[in-house]
């Protein structure tokens, strides 16, 4: 009795401290630490699945989950089969326009700028990828802007994330804005779509290490670090957004074009999920 | 008259894919049922089943064994490659039928397959 009548005289005491408690944020939403709780979530989930990976590692794609290809891949990044796109790129960055400026001119730190993309512009209330800057840098100066997601596009990108290594990835939400592009990127991750009816996180978060055929599903975490990549399958370079078209054709669904609202906004939140490891691109990938 | 012999045929062709338990498929169809099991382009099984003899299955699901056992009721097997969702919403497994990867004739020549396993 003694314990309910306590009890009675603090229930309206706790209600009015939550009541104060919910209306506070209602005026300043703290956006990034909603993020922050969900890349914490995020990579929480790949920590208890695969305990003896190390979370640095994830940068490493499906090569973290197991060492002996590991090894291998390795191996082949002695000689990797990007490093001529890399010299490609570099030429490509300093090539100068028509009128005189060049790539370089519009991106400081002489282009190591990987880690400052994706980024929400909050001017123009969009998620700016590398690849959009880029195009944009060269549609500022009477450049037509490189078609689609590989070949050039691919090579200064490569150029400019080579010169990034070990950049931490540290993708920032800070308004509300911002929040619903990376709202938008979350729900496009867990969602099913196509005649194959499959989600993002239904291979990479639940099925992550299984076998599909004869290859290893990889982990979303870490999936955007290490782009563009040479992929065996492609025979050459290609960015970030020509591997999501790819995996949207896979299970049968229409893809995005690069650089539409969707991927950008995909790769906003996917990179999010990423916050803490580091840029290692570009990468060899099969 | 000259056109019994093939309507026998065809008959015959068709027994197995109206998918009637007491019908029994046979060997030419039960051959059709594994192609399109295997076929990367149909049923696709193997990406994430092991099934008999096929090479380099996939795991994501369990490996196709004992399917009688596992399913005495056909309908629920075959409910399964039509729409593995309606049982299980958030089921990886693409829902064949229903999404038009696989027609109903294919799917009952797929099932008559997965029982001989």
């Amino acid at each position: 009795m003694i314990k309910n009548r306590i009890l009675r005289r603090l229930i309206p005491a706790a209600l009015m401290v939550s009541a104060v408690a919910v209306s506070r944020p209602a005026q300043a939403v703290n956006y990034q630490a909603l993020v922050d709780a969900d890349t914490k979530a995020f990579q929480s989930y790949f920590i208890k699945e695969f305990p003896e990976v190390k979370l640095a590692d994830y940068a490493n794609g499906v090569y973290a989950l197991n060492e002996d290809s590991r090894r291998q891949w390795q191996e082949m990044e002695e000689f990797p089969p990007y490093e001529l796109d890399i010299e490609a790129g570099k030429a490509l960055f300093n090539k100068p326009f028509a009128n005189g400026k060049s790539l370089a001119s519009c991106f400081p730190d002489g282009g190591a700028v990987r880690g400052k993309y994706p980024y929400f512009d909050e001017k123009r209330k969009e998620v700016v990828t590398l690849e959009m800057a880029i195009n944009e840098c060269r549609v500022a100066n009477g450049e037509q802007p490189w078609p689609g997601n590989k070949g050039d596009l691919a090579k200064v990108s490569a150029y400019m994330a080579y010169i990034s290594r070990g950049q931490k990835v540290d993708v920032k939400v800070g308004s509300k804005a911002a929040y619903d592009a990376y709202l938008k990127g979350k729900a496009f991750f867990y969602g099913k779509r196509g005649q194959l009816n499959m989600s993002c996180s239904g291979c990479h978060m639940e099925y992550v290490g299984r076998n599909l055929r004869a290859e290893v599903v990889s982990p979303a975490l870490g999936h955007t670090t290490h782009f563009p990549v040479f992929r065996s399958k492609w025979g050459e370079i290609g960015t970030l957004h020509r591997r999501y078209a790819g995996c949207n054709e896979n299970i049968g669904a229409k893809p995005f074009p690069a650089q539409s609202e969707e991927y950008r906004n995909l790769e906003f939140f996917q990179t999010a999920m990423s916050n803490g490891l580091q840029y290692n691109g570009p990468a060899s990938r099969k | 008259m000259k056109h019994s012999g093939f309507i026998a045929a065809a008959v015959l062709f068709m027994l197995p894919s109206l998918g009637q338990a007491g019908a029994k498929p046979d060997q030419a169809a039960l051959e059709r049922g594994k192609a399109l099991a295997f076929d990367s382009n149909k049923g696709n099984c193997l990406a994430c089943h092991m099934i008999a003899d096929g090479e380099f299955p996939g795991n994501l699901g369990p490996p196709m064994i004992q399917m009688k056992e596992r399913f005495p009721d056909r309908a629920a097997l075959r409910e399964q490659i039509w729409d593995a969702s309606a049982k299980n919403p958030k089921s990886m497994m693409p829902p064949f039928g229903k999404n038009g990867v696989l027609s109903g004739e294919e799917v009952d020549l797929i099932v008559d397959y997965l029982y001989t396993l």
